[in-house]
């Protein structure tokens, strides 16, 4: 009671809070009533930290974006595991945020994502490993980029700008990604410079920074000047090359602002795609439940180029990005052998860019991978 | 005698409810110290933690592993040990598990339940029973090999599901085989929670009268107190040691066997996600007392819970929770200087 004289900010500042609060379950109603017409609530659930300089950070970028978007809101949350929580958060963000639209961003949500989407018909699950088959929820999507597309466009500058002819790959998991990303960048590397090799190192974490610095360093001191990570965040083995004075490349988002002097140019994933599902949501249009696609589709990019790759090679990458493009250029065509003598790809032989089939069966490296999958044949 | 009980009961809540509320008042000034309504946020901390459906099996959700991992500490520590290694206890269990279930197709639901649940037992219990062993027989301090065997366990299940039993048709994540799809023991009646949080509770409870009723939990309280008195009692300290150790254990494997068989039905590095190390944190604020365990696991289920809907709605980061556990670890562990010190909760007969 004595608080009653002296303290009218204070209590003022309470009320005022209060009032917040109030607000805040009020615009519960709102939102709820609304969803049925045009603004739309997006939610987006990251495995890690959305500032990881990686896999997450890719998506927050796309989570930028789509927030751009007419009528969008977007509800993010991070650090959620692969877990009983990532099923939680979904329905927490559908009935108290009242989102209409999920992007979950981690393989392990899928089959959490599943298990929504058919209590929830009217909300759009997507989903980002393209593991949709027929007789999955029609309100489910899953999409990918083929990331070895860029990949190859790295290994180009890679090629181009090594000294040595040797290059550096670290690999997280034995993946067919993984190894379709270090085939990308070993076979965009040798289309320029014939006499490159590329040492390729599987760490077997997603995020191990110490193994990564070392395996960096270790690559290095083999003689490798040119440096890309497939990690969940390059940021350890990017920092590392740029203070041993050696070239990298980043993967996932452009990470070009951890390597001022060394960045050649970087292998992004371009999950802004996905805003067309939410404008197709929205307005009750048409949207595949599966897609891939490469630069085609535009579903991956190229990170700006840094400052020490010169012009004519940044031209010729420019027309092997529109190769890729107008399809006239393909990744994966023969006379091919992996780096153990068995021949993949007869003379001849083309894999079409979109044969996903054959990528996903990926369990070799290409000749001029010095390395091991790992994987028994 | 009654008296004491309730008393010495009373001090407890008073103090624990005194050390909450003095860190949501920390918590208030530091989220207002980033311009965020504090009131704001205890409203929402109260919606996204029990106020509605989904948010109270948001938090019980949280909740239910927890309760597991946390015996992995409390009860070793009532036996003098601080056990640090629920994470690798719960990845063995989940292995074993994993390895069980695959044999057993076509075994009986019922049993095989049961069986799955022992092998999960075992093989947490064996994990953390063998740190006793070492630290009885060996001399080897338990904080850092327990803290060591986390890395070890976590290695070899990255190692197996790489490989060995990895499932090669799951062609986006490094994953074991499967169990059997019958064996999934799914969630609770009329509740979306998952069957852990059951045996979390169960489990326990019957650690507390364990340690609370039997001549056994008595001998453990005395060994925790002093091991050379226990010793010069003629107590089997060594045997009691690795049983407490091997009850911890298997504590945390139970919470390994109840991931893959309630939640993800096969081994993964989703099986490393933390609940051992919060574990940790929950043993010492339910004062290693297995009972207040559940209570605690639900609080700081539901701080988790709400984390989410903190970071929604006000654009926090997710270390803002992290933040809120830390202090009310801190405070509430330097209020435990504070029993004893107040007469008002010391019996007559005190």
């Amino acid at each position: 009671m004595s608080e009653k004289h002296h303290l009218t900010r204070r209590e003022f500042i309470r009320k005022s809070g209060n009032l917040v609060a109030a607000g805040s379950v009020m615009a519960l109603l709102p939102t709820w009533a609304a969803a049925a017409a045009k603004p739309i609530t997006v939610g987006f659930i990251y495995v890690g930290p959305r500032q990881d300089f990686g896999w997450n950070q890719a998506h927050w970028d796309a989570a930028k974006k789509i927030a751009k978007m007419d009528g969008v809101k977007v509800v993010e949350q991070e650090n959620v595991p692969e877990t009983a929580e990532v099923e939680k958060v979904m329905e927490s963000m559908i009935q108290l945020d009242g989102a209409k639209v999920i992007f979950a961003t981690s393989f392990g949500y899928w089959k959490h994502q599943l298990k929504l989407a058919k209590l929830h018909p009217d909300v759009l699950f997507v989903h980002i490993a393209a593991l949709w088959k027929q007789g999955d929820p029609i309100n489910t999507i899953g999409f990918r980029g083929y990331t070895e597309e860029p990949h190859y466009l790295c290994g180009m500058a890679a090629g181009r700008m090594t000294k040595t002819n040797k290059i550096g790959f670290l690999g997280s998991k034995p993946l067919y990604f993984i190894f379709n990303n270090c085939n990308g960048f070993v076979l965009g590397a040798r289309s320029v410079n014939p006499a490159v090799t590329c040492n390729v190192v599987i760490t077997g974490d997603w995020n191990n920074p110490v193994k990564e610095a070392e395996t960096t360093n270790s690559l290095i001191d083999q003689g490798c000047d040119v440096i890309i990570a497939n990690q969940d965040s390059s940021k350890v083995s990017i920092e590392t090359a740029e203070k041993r004075g050696v070239y990298s490349c980043g993967y996932q988002t452009n990470v070009s602002s951890l390597a001022p002097n060394g960045f050649l140019t970087g292998a992004e994933w371009n999950w802004a795609a996905g805003g067309e599902f939410v404008k197709a949501w929205q307005t009750g249009g048409k949207y595949p439940n599966l897609l891939r696609g490469g630069f085609n589709k535009n579903m991956v990019a190229l990170s700006p180029f840094g400052k020490a790759v010169p012009q004519s090679v940044r031209d010729e990458i420019m027309v092997a990005k529109q190769g890729f493009i107008d399809d006239s250029l393909k990744l994966y065509k023969g006379p091919l052998k992996d780096n153990e003598g068995n021949v993949i790809l007869s003379q001849g032989e083309v894999i079409d860019n979109n044969d996903i089939k054959f990528k996903l069966g990926v369990r070799f490296l290409v000749e001029g991978a010095i390395g091991k999958t790992g994987l028994k044949k | 005698m009654r008296g004491v009980v309730f008393q010495n009961a009373l001090e407890a809540v008073v103090i624990n409810t005194a050390a909450l509320l003095l860190t949501l008042v920390g918590f208030g000034i530091f989220v207002w110290m980033f311009g965020v309504d504090p009131f704001a946020v205890y409203r929402t901390l109260y919606l996204g933690a029990f106020e509605t459906r989904i948010s109270i099996e948001t938090t019980l959700t949280q909740a239910a592993p927890l309760m597991l991992t946390a015996l992995c500490t409390a009860i070793p520590a009532r036996a003098g040990l601080l056990i640090i290694g629920g994470e690798g206890a719960l990845v063995m269990g989940g292995l074993a598990t994993v390895l069980v279930g695959v044999l057993l197709d076509g075994v009986p639901f019922a049993l095989c339940v049961i069986l799955l649940g022992l092998a999960g037992m075992m093989g947490g219990g064996l994990w953390i029973g063998a740190v006793g062993a070492l630290r009885q027989y060996r001399g080897v301090n338990e904080i850092i090999a327990t803290l060591l065997m986390n890395y070890i366990a976590i290695a070899v299940l990255n190692h197996l599901v790489s490989g060995p039993i990895r499932d090669f048709t799951r062609v986006v994540k490094a994953a074991s085989w499967s169990i059997p799809e019958y064996m999934m023991v799914g969630t609770l009646p009329g509740i979306d929670v998952h069957w852990g949080l059951a045996v979390g509770v169960v489990a326990c409870l019957l650690l507390y009268i364990l340690m609370r009723r039997t001549t056994f939990g008595f001998a453990i309280d005395i060994l925790g107190g002093n091991q050379r008195a226990a010793q010069m009692a003629g107590l089997p300290i060594n045997q009691m040691v690795i049983t407490a150790c091997f009850i911890g254990g298997a504590c945390a494997g139970l919470a390994g066997t109840m991931e893959v068989i309630a939640v993800h039905g096969f081994a993964s590095d989703s099986l490393v996600v933390g609940f051992g190390y919060a574990g940790i944190l929950i043993a010492f604020l339910a004062r290693q007392n297995p009972f207040a365990v559940i209570l605690v696991a639900i609080l700081l289920g539901g701080i988790q819970a709400s984390g989410g809907l903190l970071q929604r709605r006000f654009d926090l980061p997710d270390a803002t929770t992290t933040v809120l556990q830390g202090m009310l670890f801190v405070v509430v562990l330097a209020s435990n200087t504070l029993y004893g010190r107040f007469r008002f909760f010391q019996g007559k007969d005190g």
